[in-house]
């Protein structure tokens, strides 16, 4: 029999907070260069690879954890933290779903992500990345009949090291800063996507992760490169189980578009955001920034974060290209203790440059809530534009949010459009909502969709009603 | 099928409300008249359940529940309908999606299953000529940027929309203007029936020549000081309240 613990089960809403009872196989504790050459070996990894991992990790030695983002965290002892984690016996990536362990699988269906492909929602790929490991991708045959690779990283690095050794790195410097180093080192799985020239990708290409063994790091990387003509979407989704002591999440997601290629990244981030008390959740740090490196090109971020204890995050676009395209579409919730600090950064360097940002930040709670953005006009960036919108909701009286929007501006002829608005859902709204049938928590989350309806419309449709939920569900307990 | 016993209410410390008696019977139709600050308002807010309308003493029943002690969205539930004097707006929030979720929300407290789009769309065309309010109107959000008139055109259609059995009427005529106020009337006119009850807050006389009441009810200083027929209101209407 297979089952699922629900002993971590002390709160209703985070419905996905089971701990999956699997042996995981870990490498000891701490971060050293042994560690560093253990996780290489275990993905049997090319000598270029470890050299790299290793280079990287000795810059961190002499770099030092950012300390500016408005956030309030426990120090981390990154000795004393697991950075590998796979089922037991996981050896080699199973040729196919039948041979993928039945736990494995049923923790997928339980998270609503069904992994056999007679199941999966129509027209979505997913690989699932299980800890340190992917478990399973699916279509991959039929998106290899067009020439667009989805596999996991850790596969891409052995099968195509010509693309990966051009890009990895190419868009977040190895040093970048202190986490994006520490991902270079010990980065463990993530995916892989290359869509050739002139091929729009039939379906939309999702990761799905999952944390699953305590006192375990993820550390996923994920490289995306669109070839000139190319257009794809992409979706990730995060959850882990409820505990009672912080997780470190520290990604690192590149994306390369060419010459009229587009990209649009979708994010629902779910991670464990604690209990009602601010005790546990994850903390997501996570670095992820797209190469507009072609023209007419285009990246497009769109972020539902209502996950994570503490998450600092700025999906930004390196806008290279003339001509090319960054957007920026964001809502963050946060309830309880979460403090997110989230945002981007649109560097314009190229001609013609545009960018548009939209960030809806709602926090209830005793929560404190962020919007950090940077847009950025370079000498020759001639005629560029951006519109920057920044909304803030809050839910009672106890929460904080902060908009701290940046420019720099070198080029004369470009321009920038700011606005920004913070409100309040009334008492005179909920109570209107509930003459007419609505209960407390059906009107708030009325006014709250109404609010962020214009990022979640961004969402590929099969996520969108998913993503509505979300929204609701992560207010819940914020209605008096 | 309502009945109101010597109700008190303090709204932010001042007694607004003073042992207020009223009975309304099932199909009845009641205009309630008064100065300005008399109370009206705070009677229909109190029935609706408003927070922060604290209530002293007294106790009120509908269909022979109490009333007070449920929730406002219980009680909207139950019935109970209040078109507002000043309808709020809801900025984001759609009105046809709103409207079709008020709807499902009274669907899903009888155990119906959520209706259908079309068949919303259907209902939502129908009602909405009615009362001549254009269909482009439900793609703004709600209340937002309306006039006053078009809002108490949106409170009548959700009134429409809900089948209430106990409505009442905040000043649904004020903002209207003349041809306005008669289609208003007439699709109000049209929900009339046996078992339907009606609060008319007014102040004009022209409403309730158009809605015939069966009584008309004077307020002073929060408490009702006459009770009478439409002729009431035609003296009013005259001599005013001195
Ligand atoms: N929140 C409040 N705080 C203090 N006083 C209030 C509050 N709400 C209502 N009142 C007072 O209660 C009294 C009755 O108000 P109410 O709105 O019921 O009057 P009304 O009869 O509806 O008047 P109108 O004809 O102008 O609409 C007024 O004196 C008003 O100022
Ligand atoms: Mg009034």
């Amino acid at each position: 029999m297979n089952k699922v613990s629900k002993d971590n089960f002390t709160q209703e809403k985070y419905k996905y907070g089971f701990v999956t009872e699997i042996e995981s196989e870990k490498i000891p504790k701490g971060l050293n260069e042994d560690v560093i050459k253990l996780i290489s070996k275990k993905k049997n990894e090319p000598e270029w690879m470890l050299e790299w991992r290793l280079s990287a990790f000795k810059r961190l030695e002499n770099m030092s954890v950012p300390k500016w983002a408005k956030a309030e965290i426990d120090e981390i002892d990154f000795q004393d933290l697991y950075y590998y984690s796979s089922p037991k016996d996981f050896k080699e990536k199973p040729k196919s779903l039948d041979e993928v362990d039945p736990k494995l699988l049923e923790t997928y269906e339980k998270l609503g992500i069904p992994l056999k492909e007679q199941k999966v929602l129509a027209g979505v790929a997913v690989d699932a990345v299980f800890d340190s490991v992917s478990v399973a991708t699916t279509f991959k045959e039929k998106l290899n009949e067009i020439g667009v690779i989805f596999c996991p990283i850790s596969e891409a690095i052995q099968k195509h090291p010509e693309l990966v050794k051009k890009y990895i790195g190419s868009v977040i410097p190895v040093t970048d800063h202190f986490y994006a180093t520490l991902n270079s080192a010990v980065f463990s799985d993530g995916s892989f996507v290359y869509i050739p020239k002139g091929v729009k990708c039939p379906m939309e290409l999702s990761t799905y992760f999952r944390i699953n063994a305590s006192e375990t790091g993820q550390f996923e990387r994920t490289l995306i490169i669109a070839d000139e003509g190319s257009y794809v979407s992409y979706l990730e989704g995060c959850t882990a189980p409820m505990r009672d002591e912080n997780q470190l999440h520290a990604a690192n997601v590149e994306l390369v578009a060419l010459d009229d290629a587009e990209i649009k990244y979708s994010t629902v981030q779910n991670w464990y955001p604690g209990d009602e008390n601010g005790k546990g959740g994850i903390y997501n740090f996570v670095t992820k920034r797209g190469l507009c490196k072609g023209k007419n090109s285009k990246i497009s971020w769109t972020q539902i974060e209502t996950g994570s204890a503490i998450t600092w995050k700025y999906p930004s676009c390196i806008l290279r290209g003339d001509n090319s395209t960054g957007e920026f579409y964001s809502v963050a919730i946060t309830n309880n203790y979460q403090q997110a600090d989230t945002g981007t950064k649109m560097i314009h360097l190229g001609k013609n440059t545009k960018s548009r940002i939209i960030s809806k930040g709602i926090s209830a709670g005793k929560s404190s809530n962020t919007y950090r953005g940077l847009v950025s006009f370079h000498k020759k960036a001639k005629n560029a534009k951006n519109f920057t919108q920044c909304d803030s909701l809050l839910v009672g009286s106890e929460c904080k949010a902060n908009t701290i929007p940046l420019t720099e501006n070198s080029s004369n002829s470009s321009s920038i459009e700011h606005e920004a608005t913070t409100s309040k859902i009334s008492d005179e709204q909920l109570f209107y909502c509930m003459q007419r049938g609505l209960d407390a928590e059906e009107a708030q989350s009325l006014i709250v969709n109404g609010f962020c309806k214009e990022v979640l419309q961004k969402l590929p449709m099969e996520f969108a009603v998913e993503a509505q939920k979300l929204v609701s569900i992560s207010l819940e307990g914020s209605v008096g | 099928m309502l009945e109101i016993k010597n109700l008190n209410v303090t709204v932010e410390e001042k007694q607004i409300l003073k042992n207020l008696n009223l009975n309304i019977g099932k199909g009845e139709v009641h205009a309630i008249m008064g100065p300005n600050g008399s109370g009206k308002s705070t009677i229909a807010h109190t029935l609706a359940g408003k927070p922060n309308y604290n209530v002293d003493s007294g106790e009120v029943n509908l269909n022979g529940e109490d009333l007070l002690s449920k929730d406002p969205y219980e009680r909207s539930l139950n019935g109970l309908f209040l078109a507002f004097q000043y309808p709020i707006e809801l900025p984001g929030v759609t009105n046809a999606s709103y409207l079709k979720q008020i709807v499902n929300a009274h669907r899903k407290s009888r155990k119906e299953t959520p209706i259908d789009a079309g068949e919303f769309l259907k209902i939502l065309k129908e009602k909405s000529k009615l009362l001549d309010i254009p269909m482009d109107m439900h793609s703004r959000f709600v209340n937002a940027g309306f006039s006053g008139g078009e809002k108490k055109k949106n409170e009548v259609l959700q009134m429409d929309l809900l089948n209430p059995s106990l409505i009442i009427m905040d000043e649904t005529d004020s903002g209207l203007d003349v041809d306005a106020l008669k289609t208003t009337a007439d699709a109000i006119n049209k929900l009339r029936n046996d078992e339907r009850s009606f609060i008319i807050i007014t102040h004009y006389l022209r409403l309730l020549d158009y809605i015939e009441p069966d009584y008309v009810h004077v307020f002073q200083n929060g408490s009702v000081i006459e009770t009478g027929d439409k002729t009431l209101a035609s003296r009013i209407d005259q001599k005013g309240y001195s």
